[in-house]
């Protein structure tokens, strides 16, 4: 182990891990990536397309290497960053993206074919024989493609989704976001503080000494002050991913990823913040600088591995060595020193750069050696080169402010000389405000000021005045950094690491002419690894900079997206998985057609009875043929509730139907009810059925199941903003009425039975009545003789409440009249015989004339679609509904089949229309159907071809009537 | 320069040091016989199937930003022909068949693989509108198979048929649908026409038409005037904004689209799965990215960006169909700008404006249509007569009342 | 997004159902001469701006009121909200 003295990890406190099989000790506080580094495993995963060894580059988020499966089973989760994975006890961790073991990948034949797989090198080639890229080329790019792997199996674990509301967001809990905290919380705002790590502190847990006090005191104050202010709510291991309109923030907090299992507790729960203002101290990650062979595990960023020594007492070699184009570099030779190991030599391309304690070489660093972890260093200075041994190199570049958030609204970053970094520019979501290092900040001494300003200033908007809090002296350099985006050679140097994107591969974009940054992205990969160009980016835009001669603010920068750090989809779909991915409405009768054995299906949203399958009865067309035969023979009961109802008031209720439905509804009258066709305002059929006036002013409508919240949505739009004048007041009252279909020749004598003192007869209630009145002794209801099967039927509706009670009555007192309860193949069944159309038929693409109800649309009148539905194409419509029955009745018929003439070519061009609607008919004897033919009316008795090509399936119908019960309309008005 | 993996050996061994530009960079002549505005995917094939097919010349691209930055630089890369209505089906066909040429034809791998796309069922009534659409397809002599459930399962058996709120009891398929790799696409069109002498002018933005007496006479942009005899836009998800300069307004909203990619991961899906009850479809890239989306925002927008509530509806609709999915991680969020038409059909015309062509209201749904976009647009252009599969796509449908509403949603952008 | 309903405050954007271009309140007359060419612009036809937009919405999950919202399509900034019947009403 080369554990060094010090750091944030607890000692006593010691966890077993294995990776790749091999087990291992580590502490409380570690990280995966710290405690692999403190047992000397520096090679943590292989690269995306070379397939090179690789070793951890970073201590934190932005890690594009050190990528590993984690746990196993269902739980197992690819791609996991070691450098945030925290240690727990029994953690079991594999490396990825190769073929054989980690020090033996098979696929690393890659890195030698490299000269081959240039930048784009894949859409010249592979293109012959053409067969060969869907069978060979492309499964093998397939299989040595993707990182790690996730199983087939459904993720185990819980989740959950919440709201939050505050005055104040920080976002990041470092210097700078620490002061923003506690300048806005003493001040009685609503505060949500969100970092990502699962300590607070930032980069002040990563230095030595960045304030006059050790910092964990520092910080240890504030948390102890934090934890009595109710108005501040810390959030750690919570990532705040994405910046939405109007102050809304996505966040991800991950509530047990650090245990070895969740227990009762959910693994993540997804955030949305809502925020007044918001403050980004999210810091700056280090950057790299791409040199001959700069990829070898070992090599890292200097920062990083400055962290690795301060918070985790670890070092990736006893002797290292830093290449550094600013002071940051040298902090780390000087802290590493201080922890007693040992610095090869500090590497710095300036001028008079040293420092004291080692050695220091004005030059840079061009070359490495060590197949599966860094051995030695080539260093040339004056022209000179010597080979240094070291098992680690420190790199620092300077450093890229992390404002992924600032662009997240496609505000373009702005280039900023002094840091040579971009910095958060205008344009960046309303009300955020940037502190410290994003807003240019560099310091720790800046940083803690300008949180602390920031969130004065945030407040200050919201009319609440805040006082800065006294301060620690803090560390206040300045980075003294010369740029240096790459060093010349002619080996590969790497640009971004886990694409394998090199300067070379800038250089052949740039010569193929694919300079917009865009281009250079998209044609090198550069950027689009796991870390979104985090690690990559500025330097591969700098170097394109280099290449065209242009500055690198106008070479430009691409655009940052959500997220920040990648989430888990489980997350975001915040466990609204297996069927609780939708809500379930259940009918007033669900719960005793549960009873009685009901098979339910999915409409929409609700669940409704399919069939009543009753003993010895093995298919379902048995048991819907007899529930057919009972309706049409005896008496059958459906629930119709899911039917949208809605009450239609006022002085103007006639005159507002007039002008929604396209046939008059003012002129009917009181106690009566009248079928009613919707067009939409583009003249094509909408929605139907029944408008029933109750009183002089009150009307109640119905809709179809699938229309009902449309088109209340629709009435109102006509109501609010087309005539408000209108005294008129709508209210949907589905869920408010249990509303039941009793159908067959003895419906009346069944509802006598029930109905309080009511006379049914014919006379006094005829077909299209309607009427307010009790039943069962004192139950106010309603009941409509309307009907949809063709049979004498009542639809009739009591509170929702009872309408489990009324079923059973209705069924219980029935016995004696064949009182049988049906599903929905019962009613298409009942509505196809009769011809009803219903959604296959009104499926919005449908005229009026289609349905055959052309002459229904008034012309004494305007009505919504009116105008429109006299358009050329909408006259000129030739398709009319028809009945279909096979010519041999043992024939099928099936929707979704098209119609020809007999002996016709069947192609697009003769086709003459399609099957809506098809069942078995009981009634009839053999399958029928429903369907638009071409010229239709004309057809009748004639013979056409149902193609069903799909399933090689051709059967001769002919056309009748879709009237295929009671034509004459006798029974209904019996 | 010819591709090929000769050439790329060769260069390998060389040093790279002979590749050429993919294309020039010409400076914009006062005036050319052809403009094709928007240098996105539609543009630039335009601009091809006009210079090769059609043996025109003296023509140029204008586009604004950089070539391929439409929304064939962002967009989910699925190719299918799995349309219902006989306005459409037949172009899509059309389309799928250039596509399955197109590489050999143009000289750059595009990366087509015919994957096989699968439309879930979910109920009785969905069960007939896909095999009315199955055989519409075969009709128009595409391929479509329709699936039982288990047949489902045989192919994927690790959905969620049996605790999913709603059950899958099938599927509609094609097996020559599948993906594209989509800047492939661009950059392959734009080569193959820069090769046959189009200029593919960058950074080039259309600010003004000059109409005198109805006629077309050039385009003002911000590389100055430059004539045309006849300029074709085609500039989805700008359309509007682009015809308001020449005093059109459109039959056309602009939405906002949200598409998702996960981080890389080994082979998991191996074709398309649309699952429409729950508003999610996904595909894996052959860089391993599980590539996904659903409905769009709903409201008008020209940000290109979206809300948290379409990206957790999404999740929900894949954690629904596929919970395996879990635990992955999404990558990148981005959105496109969609030209959403009043019929969800795109429209292939003239304008009213003499030498003015159109090209316009793709919704979501225009990279599947490039080659066969671009082969029309550019037979209206050279012949002004519409291509035969295009017929149905003319902008004055909405006033004749023709339209070509695959959805039955009539004149609702956001609902198509 | 959020949006400033007039009688509830801020209400968060998915419990409104959006429709579209305010000018669908301006239907036309339905008796005039040129009735066919106006439904067809007015049903159609859309300014569709890349900036300021008055939009419908619809308060679905709350009190039912449909909204004009003022809303620049570029950056989602909501400049106002009233209702739709009040607009309406203005008008007459």
């Amino acid at each position: 182990m080369t554990r060094l003295s010090g750091g944030l990890i607890d000692r006593s406190r010691s966890l077993t891990f294995t990776f790749d099989g091999k087990t291992y000790q580590g502490h409380a506080g570690d990280t995966l990536a710290s405690a692999l580094l403190a047992n000397d495993v520096r090679l943590m995963g292989r690269s995306f397309k070379y397939h090179r060894p690789r070793g951890v580059i970073a201590s934190g988020s932005e890690e594009p290497n050190a990528l590993v499966e984690l746990r196993g089973g269902a739980w197992q989760e690819p791609n996991t960053r070691a450098t945030v994975a925290e240690l727990f006890d029994g953690l079991a961790a594999r490396s990825q993206n190769k073929v054989g073991s980690l020090g033996f990948d098979l696929l690393a034949v890659n890195d030698l074919l490299s000269p081959f797989f240039s930048a784009g090198f894949y859409y010249k080639t592979f293109m012959w024989p053409r067969a060969f890229w869907e069978k060979l080329y492309e499964p093998a790019i397939r299989r040595a493609a993707g990182l790690g792997s996730l199983t087939h199996e459904p993720d185990p674990d819980a989740y959950d989704a919440g709201f939050l509301h505050c005055d104040l967001l920080v976002i990041g809990g470092g210097a700078a976001g620490l002061t923003a905290a506690l300048t806005a919380a003493r001040a009685g705002a609503q505060v949500i503080l969100a970092d990502e790590d699962f300590r607070l502190g930032g980069r002040l847990l990563a230095e030595s000494a960045p304030l006059d006090r050790p910092a964990t005191d520092w910080i240890a104050g504030i948390e102890a002050e934090f934890a009595g202010l109710p108005n501040l709510r810390v959030m750690r291991r919570t990532t705040v991913w994405g910046a939405f309109d109007h102050g809304i923030y996505g966040a991800v907090e991950r509530v047990s990823d650090h245990l070895a299992s969740p227990g009762k507790r959910v693994r993540q729960t997804l955030w949305r913040i809502t925020t007044k203002r918001a403050i980004l101290a999210s810091g700056a990650t280090e950057r790299h600088i791409p040199f001959a062979d700069n990829d070898r595990p070992g090599v890292m960023l200097s920062g990083a591995m400055r962290a690795y020594a301060n918070r985790w007492a670890v070092s990736p070699a006893k002797r290292v060595a830093i290449f550094t184009n600013n002071d940051d570099g040298h902090r780390t030779a000087r802290d590493l020193l201080a922890k007693g190991v040992e610095i090869a030599a500090v590497i710095d391309p300036r001028p008079a750069a040293s420092g004291a304690g080692y050695r220091t070489i004005q030059g840079h660093v061009t070359g490495t050696k060590g197949r599966l972890g860094l051995s030695r260093i080539e260093v040339t200075a004056n022209g000179r080169s010597e080979w240094i041994d070291c098992g680690a190199l420190g790199v620092s570049g300077g450093w890229n402010p992390n404002i992924q958030i600032a662009s997240h609204h496609r505000g373009r970053p702005v280039w900023h000389d002094g840091l040579q970094a971009f910095v958060a520019g205008p344009g960046g979501p309303v009300g955020l405000i940037p502190a410290g290092a994003t807003s240019g900040q560099s310091s720790t001494a800046q940083a803690l000021v300008s949180g602390a300003k920031a969130a004065q200033a945030a407040l200050a908007d919201l009319g609440i005045t805040a006082t800065l809090p006294d301060l620690p002296q803090a560390e206040d350099q300045a980075l003294n950094l010369k740029p240096l985006w790459h060093v010349p050679g002619k080996s590969r140097a790497w640009v971004d690491f886990q694409n394998d994107v090199t300067v070379k591969d800038i250089k052949l974009a740039y010569q193929e002419n694919m300079r917009p940054v865009e281009h250079l992205k998209r044609w090198t990969t550069l950027g689009m690894a796991t870390d979104q160009g985090k690690t990559s980016n500025v330097t591969g835009l700098a170097v394109m900079a280099e290449l065209t001669g242009q500055s690198i603010q106008s070479t430009g920068t691409t655009i940052f997206r959500p997220p920040y750090t990648p989430v888990a989809l489980s997350v975001l779909g915040g466990g609204d998985t297996g069927t609780h991915f939708r809500p379930r409405r259940l009918t007033p009768t669900h719960d005793w057609a549960s009873r009685q054995g009901a098979v339910f299906v999915e409409v929409g949203q609700w669940m409704r009875a399919q069939y009543f399958p009753r003993a010895g009865e093995t298919t379902w067309r048995q048991t819907v043929d007899r529930e057919v035969l009972a309706t049409r023979t005896g008496v059958g009961i459906c629930d119709v509730t899911t039917l949208g109802k809605i009450d239609v008031q006022g002085a103007d209720a006639g005159e507002f139907l007039d002008r929604v439905y396209c046939n008059a509804m003012k002129s009917l009258k009181v106690g009566m009810v009248r079928y009613g066709l919707m067009l939409r305002e583009d003249g094509f059929a909408w929605d139907d059925g029944t408008c029933a006036r109750l009183a002089e002013t009150q009307y109640v409508v119905t809709t179809t199941t699938a229309n009902a919240g449309t088109i209340y949505r629709h009435l109102e739009f006509c109501r609010q903003c087309l005539w408000p004048e209108l005294d008129v007041q709508l209210i949907s009252t589905t869920d408010a009425w249990a509303q039941l279909s009793v159908a067959g020749p003895n419906a009346r004598k069944l509802l006598q039975r029930v109905v309080d003192g009511f006379d049914l007869s014919n006379e006094s209630f005829p077909f299209m009545a309607c009427a307010n009145l009790t039943v069962c002794g004192g139950l106010r209801a309603r009941l409509f003789r309307i009907s949809f099967s063709g049979e004498l039927a009542y639809e009739i509706a009591v509170p929702a409440r009872y309408g489990n009670a009324l079923i059973e009555r209705l069924i219980d007192i029935g016995a004696d009249l064949g009182a049988t309860p049906y599903g929905t193949e019962t009613l298409g069944v009942l509505r196809i015989e009769k011809g009803h159309a219903a959604g296959n038929e009104l499926n919005g693409q449908t005229t009026a004339q289609m349905l055959g109800m052309g002459r229904m649309v008034s012309t004494k009148k305007d009505s919504i679609g009116a105008v429109l539905s006299r358009r050329e194409g909408l006259v000129a419509e030739r398709r009319v509904l028809v009945g279909l029955q096979p010519v041999d009745a043992s024939q099928p018929v099936v929707a979704g089949s098209h119609l020809f003439a007999e002996g016709a070519a069947q192609d697009t061009a003769s086709d003459q229309g399609w099957i809506t609607s098809a069942c078995y008919s009981p009634h009839v004897g053999s399958a029928i159907g429903l369907g638009y033919l071409d010229n239709g009316d004309a057809q009748l008795g004639e013979q056409i071809v149902a193609a069903n090509p799909l399933q090689a399936q051709q059967v001769v119908l002919r056309v009748v009537s879709p009237h295929f019960v009671d034509p004459e309309g006798g029974r209904v008005r019996d | 320069m010819r591709y090929s993996g000769f050439r790329v050996i060769k260069e390998a061994l060389t040093g790279h040091k002979g590749w050429k530009p993919i294309w020039r960079n010409p400076e914009p002549q006062p005036a050319y016989d052809y403009v094709i505005v928007g240098g996105g995917g539609h543009g630039l094939a335009t601009a091809y199937y006009l210079a090769t097919t059609f043996r025109q010349a003296r023509i140029a691209v204008l586009e604004k930003g950089w070539l391929g930055s439409g929304n064939i630089g962002r967009n989910t890369t699925i190719i299918r022909s799995n349309y219902l209505l006989p306005g459409n089906e037949p172009f899509y066909e059309f389309s799928m068949k250039l596509w399955e040429n197109l590489e050999q034809e143009f000289n750059f791998n595009a990366m087509v693989s015919q994957r096989g796309i699968l439309n879930l069922i979910h109920t009785d009534a969905q069960r007939d509108a896909y095999r009315r659409r199955g055989n519409a397809m075969i009709l128009a002599g595409a391929d479509a198979e329709l699936l039982d459930r288990e047949q489902v399962r045989a192919m994927y058996p690790w959905l969620n048929f049996d605790n999913a709120r709603f059950p899958i009891k099938g599927g509609l398929v094609q097996r020559r649908a599948g993906t594209a790799r989509h800047d492939g696409v661009a950059w392959g069109y734009a080569r193959g026409a820069d090769l046959a002498g189009v200029d593919l002018i960058q950074n080039c933005e259309v600010t003004g038409f000059r109409i005198e007496n109805g006629t077309l006479k050039g385009v003002e942009t911000s590389r100055g005037y430059i004539g045309a005899k006849k300029v074709g836009v085609a500039v989805a998800g700008s359309s509007g904004r682009v015809m308001a300069q020449a005093g059109m307004r459109l039959p056309i909203e602009s939405h906002v689209l949200q598409a998702f990619v996960s981080e890389g991961l080994k082979p998991f899906i191996d074709g398309v799965i649309t699952f429409g009850a729950g508003h999610f479809y996904v595909s894996q890239s052959d860089k391993g990215g599980l590539v996904f989306g659903g409905d769009i925002d709903g409201y008008n927008s020209y940000a290109q960006r979206g809300n948290m509530a379409v990206i957790e509806d999404v999740a929900q609709g894949g954690m629904a169909l596929m919970p395996a999915i879990g635990r992955a991680r999404l990558l990148r969020i981005w959105g496109g700008i969609m030209d959403m038409s009043m019929d969800g059909s795109p429209i292939i015309d003239r304008t009213p404006i003499q030498g003015l062509y159109l090209n316009a209201g793709w919704c979501y749904g225009g990279f599947k249509a490039t080659p066969a976009s671009g082969y029309a647009f550019a037979h209206l252009l050279a012949t002004d007569r519409p291509h035969d599969t295009a017929r149905a796509y003319r902008l004055d449908r909405f006033e004749r009342g023709y339209p070509i509403d695959e959805k039955g949603m009539g004149a609702t952008p956001n609902l198509h | 997004m959020l949006i400033p309903h007039p009688l509830l405050g801020l209400r968060d954007a998915e419990e409104f159902t959006y429709l579209g271009d305010a000018s669908l309140l301006d239907r036309p007359d339905p008796h005039a001469p040129d009735a066919a060419q106006q439904f067809y612009e007015y049903q159609h036809l859309r300014d569709n701006p890349a900036g300021i937009h008055r939009e419908l919405w619809f308060h679905e999950q709350g009190d039912r009121s449909w909204l004009i919202v003022t809303r620049n399509t570029l950056t989602h900034e909501i400049l106002g909200a009233e209702l739709a019947r009040d607009a309406k009403g203005a008008k007459a």
